[in-house]
């Protein structure tokens, strides 16, 4: 079953995993989970560490001015790391501080 | 986006998965150890230069490490090391034959993060695992594990090397992790170390890879097993997995003097890549090591080229090859086509592991006679 991203809301990094950049995209390690995924394109490095700066994902996509071909692989790819908590929803709280 | 699989065969920036060996010293003294190990290297890492290594690893991202041996609980400084790696962001798996997991060592672990446990049994009964570990080490594996269970470690591993004579336990070993809510992981036997002198008798049969492909089709999601059987995707539908030999490009092992093997399965001079003891360290050996940057290059099908099955299979792994004497870009020596009996039937020297800590080998060199006959 998928995630849809638009139902997903504000989002953010899960606090237990760590980005490391390579040549095609990055890898990000879940610790809590063990998972390691594959984040398959530079662009979309940038749009997960700045998720936690925007409203959501659509505005994330938008300030960094991603282009149009690559909206749907993004929102594919985040509602995947979504599933694999890689990223996470932020509740209003955490929002505020 | 370009394939994944080929991004990785160019390698990484860093490993996915490291293998470090602590030490060559074992009590035990397994017929298919992959490092021939039993003695103590005098020559082994310090703490100091273990926790550099450590340092390194953090810098370089490396999520987590695995650590092996050797029984590396025998070693003294077991504990400050695993404790520096885990909070320092470098995760620990660590895989042991559970002598040393006692009640208290037992809550020492389960009191870590970022720590799993590995306890290697290699059968689901004490007749088959004793006979590849040695007598005695099975009711020790069992032991850990109550331990680790009584503890509430969570869900450690259980660490199984196939053979022809424990493939037919499978459903008994899932059996026996379920029961402690435990992971079962699966592997391959490579004819490495001592391995080389115990693969021919105690590899899986052609039927038993057969049987193996479709247990790991219907029981895979339950089951992990590093991607060691990636040879067995020429029989269909393949499994989960990246499917490449990662040497080089995405797994390495560093020894326990430090120097640096293309996998934790081909400890032989031809796969060394540096130590990482030499200027600039791990990360340099990894960076700019001639045979790394080989080991990235495309590779040739060989003589798998004209077979429909290599897109399948990638050839299979590179140290079966080498440790059975064959072509490295020819078929795997467990071909699941045949390709792979016909080969052994045509090499005619393997090269020898180089490196031998077996207890077992220094007291018979030491009751040797002047002339001796035998295999090198």
């Amino acid at each position: 079953m998928t995630v849809h991203t638009a139902t997903l809301g504000a989002l953010r990094l899960h606090p237990s995993v760590a980005v490391r950049p390579e040549p095609f995209g990055a890898l990000a390690y879940h610790y809590d989970t063990r998972r390691l995924v594959f984040l398959r394109h530079p662009q979309l490095v940038d749009v997960v560490h700045a998720l936690h700066e925007h409203a959501d994902l659509d505005t994330t996509m938008d300030a960094l001015g991603v282009a149009e071909t690559l909206r749907g692989p993004f929102q594919r790819a985040v509602a995947n790391l979504a599933e694999a908590c890689i990223v996470i929803t932020r509740d209003s709280e955490e929002d505020r501080s | 986006m370009t394939k994944l699989a080929d991004q990785m065969k160019r390698g990484l920036d860093a490993p996915i998965c490291l293998t470090w060996e602590l030490t060559y010293a074992c009590n035990l003294d397994c017929v298919h150890c992959l490092s021939s190990s039993g003695r103590r290297d005098p020559r082994e890492l310090s703490t100091d230069e273990a926790i550099a290594v450590i340092d390194e690893l953090r810098r370089m991202q490396v999520f987590y490490v695995n650590i092996g041996g050797g029984e590396p609980m025998l070693r003294r400084d077991f504990f400050p090391i695993i404790d520096h790696a885990t909070t320092s962001g470098v995760g620990v798996k660590f895989s042991t034959n559970g002598t040393y997991i006692d009640t208290d060592a037992a809550r020492r672990l389960a009191a870590m993060d970022y720590l799993d446990v590995q306890i290697s049994i290699d059968g689901a009964d004490a007749a088959t695992n004793d006979l590849v570990r040695g007598q005695g080490s099975w009711d020790t594996a069992r032991r850990a594990m109550d331990a680790l269970a009584a503890a509430d470690f969570g869900e450690f591993k259980i660490s199984v090397v196939v053979t022809r004579e424990n493939v037919t336990q499978l459903d008994d070993l899932l059996a026996i992790a379920d029961g402690y809510g435990a992971q079962l992981r699966i592997t391959r036997l490579r004819p490495a170390g001592r391995g080389a002198d115990t693969w021919h008798q105690l590899h899986p049969t052609d039927a038993q890879q057969r049987d193996l492909y479709h247990w790991l089709l219907e029981r895979g999601d339950r089951v992990l097993t590093g991607d060691s059987f990636f040879h067995l995707n020429a029989l269909g539908d393949p499994l989960p997995g990246l499917n490449l030999c990662g040497a080089g490009r995405v797994v390495c092992l560093i020894d326990p003097v430090g120097d640096v093997y293309a996998c934790p399965f081909v400890i032989h001079d031809e796969f060394k890549a540096g130590n990482v003891r030499d200027p600039g360290g791990f990360a340099s050996v990894w960076n700019s090591s001639e045979l790394f940057a080989e080991l990235r290059e495309p590779g040739s099908a060989g003589a798998c080229a004209s077979c429909g099955a290599y897109d399948a299979c990638q050839g299979g792994c590179m140290a079966a090859k080498f440790f059975t004497g064959l072509p490295l870009d020819g078929p795997d020596p467990e071909c699941v086509s045949g390709h792979g009996a016909a080969a052994l039937a045509a090499a005619t020297t393997a090269p020898r592991p180089d490196q031998d800590h077996s207890r077992a080998r220094a007291r018979a060199a030491a009751a040797a006679v002047p002339v001796t006959l035998g295999r090198r």
